[in-house]
């Protein structure tokens, strides 16, 4: 409460290329911190929850911007803003889910600035963890949200550990749906996962949301073209229509062959500490008409074995009806 | 009446600087040797301060002081304390420090050791009325001002209170406040209606965009403070007092402010750090305050849990009401919204018989003061939802219900049978329902598309508007020049101009001559009232009136001793003095200025009236010699209180899958008498009725009852709405009848506008979920999912402070 509102000061360091960074992560170890658009780095250096010695700005690594079209699909770097994907013709000609959550993000003057990258990593935005109490999450012994008296109306449905924060991310859900292949380098090189792997929950640690080790940055998004020209849906549900986090958001990519559907993949965010893929939601809408009765099945099987906190069961009939959406409404 | 100012539009004086950014604003301002201090805040809700060792942080060169509650006199209730050791909301202030810079301020507050012993704390005063419950603060748990004053005290109702109360119905213990008129049962059972609700009512915050941020120093015995505040004049004695110096030692710099919504009415404890801070390190001291900051100390509206039983005639009048009302009071004595509540629907819905009783009750959250329509504007949340509900059973029109139970102009509402000047409420809602289509659009309610179900909504609200008894002044100068000195303040809404225009009006001056002097108490301001209570209008233009009727005089006067014949013999207009008979016989304003000046005596202010106020005589002794002066103190008849109405219709589109609605149509019509400029009201009611969405579906005041701490500071956290929540048009009105009680018949109306868009608002929720009523405001998507699909809501009935 003392500290709010003033970062301490930091050495800032703006490379121009990827190597350049690297190195100096490389160089800086644990006192470092990689930024991206900066938007969820500085609120944490302004309450000094947060206070790294050397921060690294990623900002000037232009290799790292653009999207170019391949013969499988699309490269993203991962600096590339937020507006750019929403305003990407090849976007919202293949994949226009994505280009759609990106332009659900926050606002248009954050959008100008953040990057894909620096949204698919963000932090996530349990209140408590954020205001810098000791909580399991921030190295500490307790959760404060998942208790009879805590505030967790944003916290999660499904797979808590500890923590029961949830990922707050709406282009997350999109690239998971679309299959998207994150390119990680670091110090021994350069390696891809899959983006359904590449956010992790709290069972496999409690104090990341993504599988990158320190010192490594996520470089580029590959989406392949199996979901290329697919039939999309995305819909985030937020208390306020701009600048907000989501409740719950939806994002959907079904190809269907004639009028059944052949393939889907549903994802919602904002009820788990990851992207949460729906794979029985997929199974069952799979080999179905899309039709008001497979999308009343796919809601309600979304929400098998969500366990809702004292303030949050809200986002069960939530949760339920934004996938029904997603595949009757598509 | 004709007016050549007087509703017409025109472009403020300070608008340009305004929207290029050069006006400054009090974090603008730099002195040569200025110091930063920051504020270090509890983070506890409750605690007794131990000890404060500082010695490590002050050995760091480049700071330069700390400043403890043990440093300042203590301020009596209702004062609030400047800084404490026994802080009471996590975010009360317990100390400053200062530096040399902000930064250093900020490294040496994590040398300070302050040792704090936990104490009990509550963020619910139901909590606290229970026995054995928590008290706020070690003085007690129920703190209010009463007709003795300011009080705090220990009260706890007993089991038995509580057992009484059914599944969620407010319990109602012995009561701080009571009153009743009529015969309470004998309306009741006069009623085809009875309905008997308990709600709650959210305190929220202010969201001030400019945060109270201010600069002190000292110099020739003189306390300089520029700050962030609605007003001009008013606050200048109660920050003196803070200060600890007479009011003519301070000198008060407020010409621009970024908002207040009545947390900036008057002066507020934290305004006075910085003097305190300069005085002990004799250095000129900036404090900055942040956002987090402005949320915590930046205080909030009160919050209700009450009960209301109201009993309705077949034709849907009001027979009775019996209203209980608990008050969330922060940990002061707060503001008696409650009771304006109960007042405030004695006269609204004019119940032919009515009883109220309420309790204030301290809670760990931050203080609460005034906030546009301070219990008006809560009870139009509650009560408009239920005169739907009470429609429905009854097969009433919604309207109908309204109308038949608004005052007139021969109303005499509340225990004290009060008189309004004037009440057009009832025309409000007529002109409003013309330009909404209500007869057609009513009949889409609950109307389908798909998921989508549209609700149509109605509301009013109400606020008194206007004082008397303050002082005007107006200066003519020899360059013929009218300058109109107002010390009302600007919290954004140009009344400092509008009003002033009533000045120039009076002596028919071309607007491109008049200069209005205001924001710096250096420029010889009058003794006026705040800009709150929706007053500026009634008030100021009183004021202007009576000082430009003085001004109007004296030229006569001027003009009957130079060139013959009584004062009565002569007119104005076109910028002379002249004889009636002939007007070849004139003078100009200017050379008449020249002559007062030659004159003095009351003419250019080596003499002024004895009734004025110490400060306003002060300002026209600092005019004087220097131009005709007009200067009067208001005592203009003033029988009755002038209210503000304020009409709203709102139709919305309700996704019934998500929670989320949109805003298709909102209609405001503003009750307040001559419209003095047209453009500002047009504001006024799209301002208000954007701030009331916020309070109707949109804000959040969150405090975990684990630890007392705040989940929703900021801008982000706290919910405010944007641009995309808000209708991107909006219709405007105003019925435009002037006040008998006013000499240009104008009235205020900033509060009602708020409240009106919030009842209209929850009204078109229910209407769209087919007569759901939630009982509670504000009303969130997850609150309305809940509803729809059947499920029990997150929060307990009486639960405040929750998400």
């Amino acid at each position: 409460m003392a500290t709010k509102d003033m970062m301490r000061p930091f050495q800032l360091f703006q490379p121009e290329s990827l190597d350049g960074a690297l190195a100096l992560a490389d160089k800086h170890g644990g006192d470092g911190w990689i930024m991206s658009g900066g938007n969820d780095s500085l609120s944490w250096f302004k309450d000094r929850v947060k206070s790294p010695v050397a921060v690294i700005d990623l900002g000037g690594v232009t290799d790292l911007v653009g999207i170019r079209e391949t013969a499988n699909g699309i490269e993203i770097g991962a600096q590339t803003t937020l507006t750019e994907i929403a305003e990407s013709d090849v976007i919202q000609s293949k994949f226009s889910v994505l280009s759609d959550a990106a332009r659900h993000v926050a606002t248009p003057q954050i959008r100008n600035v953040s990057s894909i990258g620096g949204n698919l990593c963000q932090d996530t935005r349990c209140w408590y963890y954020r205001d810098g109490l000791d909580c399991y999450r921030a190295g500490g012994t307790k959760c404060y949200a998942d208790t009879p008296e805590g505030m967790n109306r944003e916290h999660c449905l499904f797979n808590a550990d500890r923590c029961v924060a949830v990922t707050p991310s709406d282009t997350a859900p999109a690239i998971v749906a679309l299959d998207g292949q994150m390119t990680i380098a670091g110090p021994n090189g350069t390696r891809t996962v899959p983006a359904e792997e590449f956010f992790i929950g709290p069972a496999i640690d409690i104090e990341r949301m993504t599988v990158l080790e320190p010192g490594e940055i996520l470089t580029t998004i590959t989406i392949p073209n199996t979901f290329s020209g697919a039939t999309f849906y995305f819909e985030k549900v937020a208390d306020r229509n701009s600048w907000d986090f989501a409740l719950v958001n939806v994002a959907a990519a079904i190809i269907e062959d004639g009028s059944t559907i052949s393939d889907a993949r549903v994802v919602c965010g904002g009820v788990e500490c990851v992207p949460k893929r729906l794979t029985v939601v997929e199974e069952v809408v799979k080999g179905s008409s899309r039709d008001e009765e497979t999308a009343a099945l796919a809601g309600q099987s979304a929400v098998r074995g969500a366990t809702p906190l004292n303030y949050n069961h809200f986002k069960i009939p939530l949760m339920e009806n934004l996938v029904k959406r997603a595949i009757r409404d598509a | 009446m004709a007016y050549d100012l007087i509703g017409k539009d025109f472009t403020p004086p300070d608008v340009v600087a305004k929207v290029t950014g050069k006006a400054k604003y009090s974090e603008d301002f730099r002195v040569e040797g200025m110091a930063f201090c920051r504020i270090y805040s509890s983070p506890m809700p409750h605690a007794n301060v131990k000890n404060i060792d500082a010695s490590e942080a002050l050995a760091m060169p480049g700071v330069l002081g700390i400043l403890t509650a043990d440093d300042l006199p203590p301020m009596p209730a209702p004062n609030r304390p400047i800084l404490t050791n026994e802080p009471r909301y996590a975010g009360e202030p317990i100390y400053v420090i200062a530096a040399e810079s902000e930064e250093l301020c900020m490294d040496a507050m994590e040398k300070v050791r302050v040792d704090l012993e936990p104490l009990d704390f509550t963020v619910d005063p139901l909590q606290s009325l229970y026995p054995g419950g928590p008290n706020a603060t070690n003085g007690g748990n129920v703190a209010g001002r009463g007709p003795e004053g300011a009080y705090v005290k220990e009260t706890k109702w007993s089991a038995r209170d509580f057992a009484a109360a059914g599944e969620g119905e407010l319990p109602m213990g012995p009561a701080e406040t009571e009153w009743a008129y009529g015969d309470l049962e004998a309306g009741f059972a006069d009623s085809d209606y009875v309905l008997d609700d308990t709600f709650i009512t959210q305190g929220l915050s202010h969201h001030c965009m400019e945060p109270r941020t201010a600069l002190a120093y000292w110099q020739n015995g003189k306390c300089f403070v520029h700050a962030s505040s609605q007003s001009q004049a008013f606050p200048v004695p109660f920050l003196a007092q803070y200060i600890g110096i007479e009011p003519q030692n301070l000198v008060f710099i407020a010409e621009y402010c970024g908002g207040g919504f009545g947390s900036k009415g008057t002066a507020y404890p934290e305004q006075a750090l910085p003097a305190h801070m300069s005085k002990k390190i004799n250095r000129p001291v900036m404090m900055r305050v942040t956002r987090v900051e402005e949320y915590n100390i930046g205080s909030a509206r009160p919050g209700f849990q009450g009960r209301i039983k109201m009993g309705f005639r077949k034709d849907g009048r009001v027979m009775a009401v019996d209203l209980y009302i608990v008050q969330e009071n922060g940990p002061d004595v707060g503001m008696n919204d409650y009771i304006s509540a109960a007042d405030a629907l004695a006269l609204v819905y004019t119940p032919e018989n009515m009883r109220f009783r309420g309790i204030p009750v301290a809670t760990n959250t931050p203080p609460r003061v005034p906030q546009r329509g301070p219990g008006q504007n809560q009870i139009a949340c509650v009560v408009e939802p239920l005169l739907d509900k009470a429609a429905a059973e009854l097969g009433v029109d919604r309207l109908d219900i309204r109308t038949i139970n608004t005052p007139n102009n021969g109303t005499l509402y509340g225990p004290n049978k009060g008189k309004v000047t004037s009440a057009y409420l009832k025309e409000s809602y007529e002109m409003g329902a013309e330009k909404f289509d209500w007869a057609r659009k009513k009949s889409r309610s609950g109307q389908r598309d798909g998921t989508k179900v549209r609700g149509i909504g109605l509301g009013s609200a109400y606020h008194s508007a206007g004082y008397y008894g303050f002082d005007g002044l107006v200066m003519i100068t020899p360059e013929g020049k009218l300058q109109i000195h107002t010390g009302v303040g600007n919290l954004g809404t140009y009344s400092h101009s509008s009003t002033s225009r009533v000045a120039a009006e009076v002596l028919k001056y071309d607007w491109d001559n008049c200069v209005i002097v205001r924001g710096d108490s250096r420029k010889h301001l009058p003794w006026n009232l705040a800009q709150f209570g929706s007053n500026t209008s009634y008030t100021m233009t009183r004021t202007n009136y009576v000082a430009a009727m003085d001004a109007v005089n004296k030229l006569k006067e001027i003009a009957a001793t130079d060139l013959g014949g009584s004062p009565d013999d002569y007119d104005i207009g076109d910028h002379t003095v002249f004889a009636t008979a002939d007007p070849s016989k004139s003078m100009t304003y200017a050379q008449a200025a020249q002559r007062a000046i030659e004159l003095g005596g009351k003419f250019s202010g080596q003499e002024a009236p004895e009734d004025l106020n110490p400060m306003t005589a002060g300002a026209v002794a600092g005019l004087a010699g220097q131009g005709l002066i007009g200067v009067a103190k208001d005592t203009l008849e003033s029988d009755g209180t002038p209210p503000a109405f304020a009409a709203a219709f709102m139709e919305i589109e309700l996704d019934l899958e998500t929670g989320k609605y949109e805003i298709l149509d909102y209609v405001g019509i503003a009750d307040c008498g001559t419209v003095l400029h047209p453009a500002g009201l047009d504001h006024q009611i799209k301002g208000g009725a954007v701030d009331g969405i916020g309070l109707g579906g949109y804000e959040r005041h969150v405090y975990d009852p684990q630890n007392g701490l705040p989940a929703a500071t900021g801008f982000n956290a706290s919910r405010v709405p944007t641009y995309l929540d808000v209708p991107s048009t909006m219709t405007t009105g105003a019925v435009g009848i002037a006040d008998p009680m006013n000499p240009v018949g104008a009235r205020g109306i900033g509060e009602p506008v708020q409240g009106c868009a919030a009842a209209a608002l929850l009204s078109a929720i229910s209407d769209a979920m087919g007569g759901h009523y939630f009982n509670r405001v504000p009303v969130m998507p997850d609150m309305i999912v809940n509803a729809v699909s059947g499920r029990e809501q997150s929060h307990g009935p009486l639960q405040v402070n929750t998400f």
